[in-house]
């Protein structure tokens, strides 16, 4: 009894279990394996994309380190350069400054130089005509008399002799 | 001592009463339940003296009712009275088909229509369990075809139902929740089911094949598991004896060696017929052997997994028989802890045994695909 297997258990038992796997295999395991591999491949590029995505990072930051150091290297000569046209430009105003100086020193001379003469000259010119002017009456009154007069033009004549 | 036990039998059947009242609900069949036998006790007293030799004589009979197909669902007895789900008769007598419900057998004392349910004291045992059609002398005119739904019939439902209820809604939420993580129910049937996929289909069948036989394979596993743990489960909709029945285990190994003799490839039919190495003179005695091979393969499946379940209901209903064959509630405790041992034993054989028949079927399948191994 035990061992012997029922006619009607092993028709039933082939048409369900049949059933099953058919039903089972298209309407469950399918979809599930399917969706399973799906999710596995899935995650696997998430994985990879995570890890490529880490190093795109490391790339980057890399990348930054080195544009800041240029900027830094690039502000500081950027500094540098500032310093040393303000030092040239006060240096160069110092220089014009003591230029103008001096020019205008010169010229203040030259005219002073000018108006001593001018003035020397004017002296000359009046000393001149004020000498004139005392010799004249100098004479005037000397030659009231005719002796002399004449006494004068014989010494005067005298002396051209000599001469 | 005999008080302490009837006591405790009948506190045990009110319980079962109020469970099966339940079911009885749901599986009514008006014509089936008319039919039921209502046979009660002549007296009370009568049956007190004569119960427990009864009892003694009879549990190794109790064992194999439990083991054993039936045309009805034996649900409990309370002394004389027998309540059991009737189930359909459905017979092929020459050609003509035959239905009717085993109600009608009145628990096989009674011919319903020159049809008899054989006991074990009819015809010397000769056609116990089998139903058979009897003249009016009590002769046997014909034993017809039986296609009965019978207790593991029903049981065979129940359990592709609740495969089906299971895993179609599974699929749907995996379309649902796609490249999601797997959550709740579905993360408690996705490890095992990508341990069936990666830890025994996989190296077993082959990368290159494994995906064809996927559906037959996973649907093995989880109906064997399934059926084993519901053996395990002793009240009604469950208890069948089903992976412990040979014709169940005699269908599975049958498709697998169908399965495996249909996908074999050329290396596997040369390893058969001329298995490289094997001088030609030892041909006639090769052959013969790996044709026995091959039908061995399943049946070794076949009778492992009948043999493993079924002798584990034996021993757990022996275990409990002890209670009854000392009469002794006493011995109820150690009864109860062994029985809870084999329950946890059986809890892992029902998984190995799942194991075991889909792992030895992706091996036969993966050397009938393997290709010629090139050296």
């Amino acid at each position: 009894m035990l061992t012997t297997p029922g006619l009607g258990l092993i028709f039933w038992m082939t048409i369900a279990f049949l059933l099953l796997v058919v039903l089972l295999g298209k309407f469950a395991w399918k979809p599930i394996v399917n969706s399973i591999n799906k999710r596995n491949e899935s995650i696997a590029m998430a994985l990879q994309a995570a890890e490529e995505a880490k190093k795109d990072m490391l790339k980057l930051q890399a990348n930054n380190e080195q544009l800041i150091a240029e900027a830094k290297v690039e502000r500081d000569a950027l500094v540098r350069e500032a310093h040393k046209l303000k030092e040239n430009i006060i240096e160069q105003a110092r220089e014009k400054a003591t230029e103008e100086a001096t020019n205008i020193i010169k010229t203040a001379r030259e005219n002073i130089h000018f108006e001593k003469m001018a003035a020397i000259n004017e002296l000359k010119n009046q000393i001149a005509t004020i000498s004139i002017d005392i010799a004249e009456k100098l004479l005037k009154k000397e030659l009231e008399n005719k002796e002399e007069q004449k006494q004068l033009t014989d010494k005067l004549l005298k002396e051209i002799k000599i001469n | 001592m005999t008080n302490i036990a009837t006591h405790f039998k009948t506190m045990k059947q009110r319980t079962y009463i109020i469970f099966s009242l339940f079911i009885f609900l749901a599986f009514a069949n008006a014509n089936c339940l008319r039919a039921q036998d209502n046979h009660v006790a002549d007296s009370i007293g009568k049956m007190e003296d004569k119960h427990g030799a009864h009892e003694q004589k009879d549990f190794s009979e109790v064992i194999m009712e439990h083991i054993l197909d039936a045309h009805e669902w034996h649900i409990f007895s309370y002394k004389d009275k027998h309540v059991s789900v009737p189930l359909p008769v459905i017979l092929i007598d020459n050609g003509k088909l035959v239905s009717f419900c085993s109600g009608r057998f009145h628990h096989g004392t009674e011919i319903y229509n020159g049809y008899k349910l054989c006991g074990k004291s009819d015809f010397e045992g000769k056609y116990e369990g089998k139903i058979v059609r009897v003249n009016a002398n009590n002769e046997v005119e014909s034993v017809p075809l039986d296609f009965s739904i019978t207790k593991n019939v029903v049981a065979l439902f129940i359990s592709i139902f609740i495969l089906l209820i299971i895993f179609i809604p599974l699929a749907k939420k995996y379309e649902k929740r796609e490249n999601q993580a797997p959550k709740g129910f579905q993360a408690f049937v996705e490890p095992v089911i990508q341990f069936v996929i990666d830890d025994v289909i996989k190296p077993n069948v082959g990368e290159k094949y494994y995906f064809k036989y996927t559906p037959y394979l996973l649907t093995l596993f989880f109906f064997i598991l399934i059926n084993n743990l519901m053996g395990l489960i002793p009240f009604f909709p469950f208890g069948a004896n089903l992976t412990g029945n040979i014709a169940i285990t005699l269908v599975l190994s049958v498709l697998t060696l169908l399965i495996v003799n249909f996908s074999g490839r050329k290396s596997y039919w040369k390893h058969i017929f001329a298995a490289p190495g094997v001088p030609v003179w030892l041909m006639p005695i090769m052959i013969p052997v790996e044709l026995i091979g091959v039908i061995s393969k399943p049946f070794a499946l076949m009778v492992r997994l009948f043999a493993n379940i079924t002798a584990g209901h034996i021993i757990v209903l022996s275990l409990i028989g002890l209670i009854f064959i000392f009469q002794s509630v006493f011995i109820a405790p150690v009864s109860i802890a062994f029985v809870l041992f084999m329950d946890l034993l059986e809890l892992l054989v029902a998984f190995l045994q799942a194991y075991i028949f889909t792992l030895l079927t992706s091996l036969f399948i993966g050397m009938a695909v393997a290709e010629p191994e090139h050296h």
